[in-house]
């Protein structure tokens, strides 16, 4: 068992590493291609101040008069050796500003996520206990609306009548505008965070309450679910252990392996509201042409998403005898 | 002691068929059937006869779309939903056909030792196992690990455990080779010499007539001949009803003409008169309308006009 978990991890390890190699090779050649002058997008609009020779001045310092290979070659080598650069937008090191930036998106994903995954599964649930009724009919409407609907145009949406119309939101930022850091409560970040979580979460919700909806049917019509009764089970512990049990971890295991349309959705609805999160940073990076930010977020999101889908991948495992025991693990030694 | 007693069973279902009108089509009529303490009673039918659905109206598991009408009594008391809940998985137990009705995700001895609404102590389970020969390392595989031979034998247990009364047996010998096929149907034998009622469904005539005590045919939903297993002999003539007599020459044994017309799985569309008229030779115009009545003859009874 213990063996076979170090090969699985070996192996995942060294598809990662595979991955983040071309990755960042890819990344690096678009950043290169796209029609951004870094050196002009880092003077900004006070471009006609800067005299020929600043901007030369400016191009090496930050290593842009290299060949394109040497500065490729120049970041991969610092990024081997743990350094990540200074970004070129926020004058700071890389690895600071993802860390910071992600704190505030993690809050915001991680609330989407347990969200998307709460209410996915009760209403996929609700729908398959009520299947062919007009509550399932309901459901099923409601998810293929939203599955076909734009992250962010619902945030524009959102905007305009909760906060622009009703005024119950702020308008967006991640604390309120004009307000020292320690100043700021738990209670305003959450405030903030609401709406760009809903957003976040609704995307996620279809998906979800879909999935659960079939498996949790086709348990329910189940030869096991019959037998299961013969035998005299019966209510809420006959739906624990056949139905729930059942599709409870596989709905998890979506979940996990969500984290990239997590991610994407965060660049969406963290710009439309202003959020100061990783998937603005994002954006700012990819306008500025700040390659060092942009390939380190590239990077990060690269092993973010690959967690997701390998905690997914170890979860498959766990919950599936038949993959179990196909790897050679023995199958739970505890009754 | 008669342990069942079926008394003119329907079972129907409602389907929808379009937003607002319900049509109900039966899939049993008027079925009638008893099964004795210590008595193996199979019941014979073709594929898809709606077989199942007289084990799970039984059982009182009938899908929610379904419903029944007519009278079952266990041991003389009026069988209710109430009655059924409280002795599922204690005096009735229902041994199902196949894998699929073991839950793929959980190890097979959990779920065994659920019945009865509690869980049976592992002791218990332990010794059951070892009758029907199964390691005690069985208990922890997954219902995907287990051989044919001993999926059938983990099933056949999961009625021992209860001690049930009434075992209902759904095709256990369906996909079996013939020695194993012959194997499960002693072990029922088994059961029944302990003392338990044992109603064995089945479409495989051959392979059940050596244990059981009677034969109850199925046809057209409904029950056509209850005849003792010793009138399945010879050139067939002890038996009463055409349809049974042509299922018995059909046999690789005998002539092997096989019963004439398809098999009618379904009761035919006017519930009124003989379902086999269509196929039999002695139809006359009496058998075209009302309900065939049932008569009583030597050990078994028919229902057929001609009968004798
Ligand atoms: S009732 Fe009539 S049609 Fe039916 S089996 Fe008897 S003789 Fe044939």
């Amino acid at each position: 068992m213990i063996r076979s978990l170090l090969k699985f991890l070996l192996g995942k390890m060294l598809r990662l590493v595979v991955l983040l190699a071309a990755i960042s090779i890819l990344s690096f050649m678009m950043v290169k291609m796209a029609p951004i002058d870094p050196v002009q997008a880092y003077v900004g609009a006070d471009l006609l101040k800067v005299s020929e020779a600043q901007r030369e001045q400016i191009a090496a310092y930050w290593g842009l008069d290299q060949p394109p290979l040497a500065q490729f070659l120049t970041w991969g080598s610092a990024v081997l050796k743990g350094n990540l650069g200074t970004s070129m937008t926020f004058r700071q090191p890389v690895t600071d500003v993802i860390a910071e930036r992600f704190l505030s998106s993690l809050a915001l994903m991680v609330s989407a996520w347990a969200l998307s995954g709460l209410i996915g599964f009760a209403a996929g649930a609700a729908a398959a206990m009520n299947r062919n009724t007009w509550v399932d009919r309901m459901i099923h409407w409601y998810c293929y609306t939203l599955a076909a609907t734009p992250a962010f145009w619902l945030g524009l949406l959102l905007i305009m009548v909760f906060s622009v119309w009703l005024g119950w939101f702020p308008l967006g930022l991640g604390v309120p505008a004009g307000m020292a850091a320690d100043q700021v409560t738990l209670g305003d970040r959450i405030y903030h965070m609401f709406l760009p979580a809903l957003v976040l979460s609704v995307t996620g919700i279809a998906t979800i309450a879909l999935h659960t909806r079939q498996k949790l049917a086709e348990v329910l019509d189940s030869d096991y679910i019959i037998f299961a009764r013969a035998r005299g089970e019966r209510g809420f512990g006959l739906f624990w252990r056949h139905g729930l049990r059942n599709i409870a971890l596989p709905a998890l295991t979506l979940q996990f392996a969500s984290f990239s349309e997590l991610f994407g959705g965060a660049v969406l609805a963290e710009q439309v509201f202003a959020y100061p999160g990783l998937g603005q940073a994002t954006v700012q990076a990819g306008l500025r042409g700040d390659v060092p930010l942009l390939l380190g977020i590239v990077l990060f999101s690269t092993c973010f998403v690959f967690a997701g889908n390998m905690i997914a991948d170890l979860l498959y495992t766990i919950i599936d005898p038949r993959i179990r025991s196909r790897d050679g693990g023995d199958p739970l030694e505890a009754g | 002691m008669t342990v069942l007693e079926i008394r003119n069973l329907s079972v129907f279902f409602s389907r929808y068929y379009n937003w607002f009108r319900k049509r109900t089509e039966a899939c049993l009529n008027g079925l009638e059937l008893s099964v004795g303490a210590g008595q193996l009673v199979a019941v014979i039918g073709s594929s898809g006869s709606g077989k199942s659905l007289l084990a799970h109206a039984v059982m009182g598991i009938l899908p929610r779309n379904a419903g029944w009408s007519g009278q079952m009594l266990y041991k003389g008391e009026l069988l209710t939903p109430q009655l059924q809940q409280r002795l599922r998985g204690r005096e009735l137990a229902l041994v199902p056909q196949s894998v699929s009705y073991l839950n793929p995700l959980m190890q097979v001895g959990k779920q065994v030792r659920m019945s009865g609404g509690g869980v049976r102590s592992r002791t218990e389970l332990r010794s059951m196992f070892r009758r029907y020969g199964l390691e005690s390392q069985v208990e922890r595989m997954y219902p995907f690990q287990l051989s044919g031979g001993m999926m059938r034998r983990v099933l056949v247990s999961t009625a021992t455990l209860g001690g049930a009364e009434l075992i209902i047996a759904d095709e256990p010998t369906s996909g079996l080779h013939a020695e194993l096929a012959q194997e499960t149907v002693m072990r029922f034998r088994e059961l029944a010499d302990e003392g338990s009622a044992v109603l064995l469904i089945t479409h495989d005539l051959e392979s059940v007539l050596p244990y059981a005590d009677a034969i109850a045919v199925l046809y057209g939903g409904t029950s056509i001949e209850v005849a003792p297993a010793h009138y399945f002999s010879g050139d067939g003539t002890m038996l009463r009803h055409p349809y049974s007599r042509a299922l018995w020459t059909a046999l690789p044994r005998n002539e092997f003409t096989p019963p004439k017309g398809k098999p009618l799985v379904r009761p035919a569309r006017s519930a009124a008169g003989c379902p086999y008229r269509e196929y039999c030779e002695s139809a006359s115009e009496a058998c075209r309308s009302g309900q065939i009545p049932v008569r009583r003859v030597n050990e078994g009874w028919v229902r057929c006009i001609d009968a004798t």
